[in-house]
């Protein structure tokens, strides 16, 4: 993309955020909406410079974003291992593939009043639900990048003479690399979501937690405080991760 | 035609760089079908600084053949030997491939690509950034030395790929198809290209090709192949040095042997597209 057209792209997005945000000003200042529905912005913005003032944002944050951080590992260890080890055999490709993408079709929430009672209510039971969401996308991306190298990049590298090590260092390695870390991408945004899903249905502290509870207590300006800060979370994750990927993309 | 083992450019005392020696292939047949014969008892010899093209129709076994001589396919029967070691496995350090599509690695840059050649290779140290160089200019691609293969044309790719089997400095070079992907004007570029390098470094080359010109303007002998089984049908000389210059073409002992080669050829393309029929044809219902 060119300096001209990534500014026209940015101008575009910026204009689709201050339309969303006019159109919500507007209706909540001039109609009668009941605030229990939709609450007006200058409430929403006291309650997330209240939350963030009193030190409740980060109390919340402390248990969310460690969660996080512990389901995002698990998934990747896990994932990118077992993808490695399937991936590097056909037979297995052929045999464990189709039974991974299977189990990732399944919807894991199903499962999590299982995960309450095997890890509690604690941040544990979010952790293992995060980590079992994340690892299948980064499993199944580590497994079409190891196996899907090019024969012929293979053959010339064997008749160069390379060992197995130059093989895996110089051809395997470099040649999956984009891939898994598009599946590392995708995995982490779904053990993020997870999480705070897992948070919002049964947990004890934590952002989810905040926003379940909000709800419950009616307080729907509090409530899209928290959704807020998780937007713009989102949006700045988004933005490093997405840089990351592309400075290790040559083509 | 001839069947002689000398080649018209060479001397006649020259060492017997590699030798075929009655080498067949099977393949396993898809599940159930019978094994499937490539390669019948072939064999041929090939001497020092030799050019040799292979020709023949599709799938009569010659990328096989070519790949059996490398070392990356294990024959049913037969052997290879290179000088007086029979072949067993890859031999990075007397044989180079060019293979008909690029296999410079994307993830590096050209000059990455040189490196890693020859640190597979087995050479490590200093002296590889001159090789690499060296190479490069002998193709007349030594500005695109950082370039990225995908900022490449197929045409430039294919040429560095060349210089990239010159610069590992084998004394055989096993080329499979390799100007097949380019259209024709970039392709007589590069085979004029090729003439020029190899009278200056007298390697042994075998080069598997479907083109007749090509065939006849770059080898010093032409294997003309049957159809499938492979076999050797003849073998043709092309008496003139290397380099050779366009003018080559329009001579008239160029039209002569290009024209025994078809009709050497014509036959066994015929067997080819009638047992392509027949196989399609017997898969009806």
């Amino acid at each position: 993309m060119s300096g001209r057209e990534r500014l026209g792209a940015l101008s575009m997005q910026t204009a689709f955020l201050a339309v969303l945000f006019s159109v919500w000003y507007v209706v909540t200042e001039g109609s009668q909406i009941t605030s229990l529905f939709l609450p007006r912005l200058p409430r929403v913005w006291s309650e997330m410079v209240g939350l963030a003032a009193s030190g409740r944002l980060y109390a919340a944050a402390l248990v969310t974003i460690p969660t996080i951080a512990k389901a995002f590992a698990i998934a990747a260890i896990f994932g990118i291992a077992v993808g490695f080890l399937v991936g590097r055999s056909e037979r297995l490709v052929r045999l464990l593939e189709p039974v991974l993408s299977g189990m990732f079709a399944i919807p894991i929430t199903l499962f999590f009043p299982l995960f309450i009672l095997f890890f509690g209510i604690g941040p544990d039971s979010k952790v293992a639900y995060g980590a079992a969401y994340g690892f299948f996308p980064i499993a199944l991306n580590t497994i079409a990048g190891f196996s899907n190298v090019d024969a012929h990049f293979l053959r010339a590298a064997k008749a160069m003479g390379a060992s197995r090590y130059q093989l895996f260092r110089h051809v395997y390695l470099p040649a999956a690399m984009p891939v898994v870390l598009t599946g590392l991408r995708i995995g982490f945004f779904i053990s993020f979501a997870a999480v705070l899903g897992g948070e919002t249905i049964s947990s004890a502290a934590g952002i989810g937690r905040a926003i379940a509870l909000s709800g419950e207590l009616m307080e729907t300006a509090r409530m899209f405080a928290w959704i807020g800060f998780v937007v713009l979370a989102t949006m700045i994750l988004n933005i490093v991760v997405l840089a990351a990927e592309s400075r290790t993309r040559r083509d | 035609m001839t069947v002689d083992m000398r080649n018209g450019a060479a001397q006649p005392t020259q060492a017997v760089a590699i030798a075929i020696d009655r080498v067949s292939q099977r393949f396993p047949g898809r599940s159930g079908t019978n094994p499937m014969l490539a390669l019948d008892d072939v064999s041929l010899e090939i001497r020092r600084g030799e050019f040799v093209c292979l020709i023949g129709p599709s799938g009569c076994g010659k990328s096989t053949l070519l790949n059996i001589v490398g070392g990356l396919i294990a024959p049913s029967a037969g052997s290879v030997r290179i000088g007086r070691n029979t072949v067993n496995g890859a031999r990075p350090r007397e044989i180079a491939f060019v293979f008909q599509e690029s296999t410079l690695f994307p993830w590096y840059t050209v000059l990455e690509n040189f490196r890693i050649a020859l640190k597979f290779q087995g050479v490590e140290g200093g002296g590889w950034r001159d090789r690499a160089m060296a190479a490069l200019r002998a193709v007349g691609m030594e500005n695109f030395a950082e370039h990225y293969p995908s900022q490449l044309s197929v045409g430039m790719k294919q040429r560095i790929n060349l210089a990239r089997g010159l610069c590992v400095e084998t004394d055989i070079i096993l080329m499979d198809e390799p100007f097949a992907a380019l259209d024709e004007q970039t392709r007589m570029v590069l085979g004029e290209d090729l003439s020029v390098l190899l009278a200056r470094t007298g390697r042994t080359i075998v080069f598997v090709t479907h083109s007749l010109a090509e065939a006849v303007f770059l080898a010093g002998r032409i294997v003309v192949m049957t159809a499938r089984p492979g076999r050797v049908k003849a073998i043709i000389d092309v008496p003139a040095p290397h380099p050779r210059s366009p003018d080559f073409m329009l001579a008239p002992q160029f039209s002569t042997i290009r024209n025994d080669l078809f009709a050497l050829l014509r036959d066994e393309i015929r067997q080819t597209v009638a047992a392509m029929r027949e196989a399609r044809d017997g898969a009806r219902p």
